[in-house]
């Protein structure tokens, strides 16, 4: 049953990206173009995102376990260390580069195979070698 | 700076990111895992040594994963167009998709994990993760429209 859910939350998931905008790279790059003419769109995105998240997870937390058993694994490094950060410079340079990233890439990719396919190639290429390295 | 209202669309903005929001909320509230897209593409391909659940822990992956694949296709039968229009093409997009996933790799996350999950828990860490990368695509996009490199 939890595997019929993962497979609904995903489509959920990729609905609201699509709903969002998020799967058009002209339009994060609109966003990121704070010195152009600037769509502040994404902002709404992520704040709608992180507030129904911010609340819903705060009562989800008065829970012991999930909802059908297991434990809640949540993060437990704290540290602020060169990997995240330089990891996270690299990231954005590349997503402003192509005005994807790795949501959007997975959603789009049956929509548009043509558009997406090499950059989802280089970046599961580019995924399993920072894990790697990490 | 100059608001681009052509293009400006805060209703569905708010709309498809409450339900990003809400997705994030139900994973955790059925499998009590954060849906972090960069973490769980790397898991498939690359999977934890020491998760415990290995054998389990794939195949929620993969049905997320098919399921994002699949979700935005279901507005076609309701007409709803999905506007994709590339910002990048010949060596660039390779480049490009190479840094987001070598990217988010070393810095544990994306704009799903360290964005939507790690804001909402209120992590100092995934703060910072996503100012720097915010930070970092602005002034990619700068030098790109407005400095002339590429």
């Amino acid at each position: 049953m939890p595997l019929l859910f993962s497979f609904l939350i995903g489509g959920l998931f990729g609905i609201g990206l699509a709903i969002a905008g998020m799967l058009n790279p002209s339009k994060i790059a609109g966003f990121l173009d704070i010195f152009g003419a600037w769509d502040p769109s994404l902002a709404f995105v992520m704040g709608g995102g992180v507030i129904v998240n911010l609340i819903g997870h705060h009562l989800l937390m008065k829970r012991a376990t999930p909802l059908f058993g297991g434990t809640f694994r949540l993060p437990t490094v704290q540290d602020i260390d060169r990997q995240l950060l330089g990891g996270s410079a690299l990231f954005g340079i590349g997503w402003g580069l192509g005005g994807l990233c790795p949501g959007p890439v997975i959603s789009s990719l049956l929509l548009r195979p043509a558009d997406v396919v090499i950059f989802a190639v280089m970046m599961m290429a580019g995924l399993w070698l920072g894990k790697a390295i990490r | 700076m100059t608001i681009d209202m052509v293009n400006f669309t805060p209703l569905s903005a708010l709309v498809g990111g409450g339900m990003i929001g809400l997705a994030a909320l139900a994973l955790m509230a059925v499998k009590g895992r954060v849906m972090g897209i960069s973490g769980i593409l790397a898991s498939l391909i690359r999977p934890d040594a020491d998760a415990p659940d290995a054998h389990d822990s794939n195949s929620w992956r993969l049905a997320f994963v098919a399921g994002a694949m699949l979700g935005p296709l279901t507005l076609g039968l309701f007409h709803i167009d999905i506007d994709i229009i590339p910002v990048a093409s010949g060596w660039v997009l390779p480049l490009a998709g190479l840094l987001v996933g070598f990217g988010a790799a070393l810095g544990s996350g994306c704009t799903s994990g360290h964005g939507i999950c790690g804001l909402a828990r209120l992590s100092p860490r995934s703060l910072v993760a996503v100012m720097t990368f915010m930070l970092t695509a602005v002034i990619t996009v700068y030098l790109v429209r407005h400095a002339g490199v590429m």
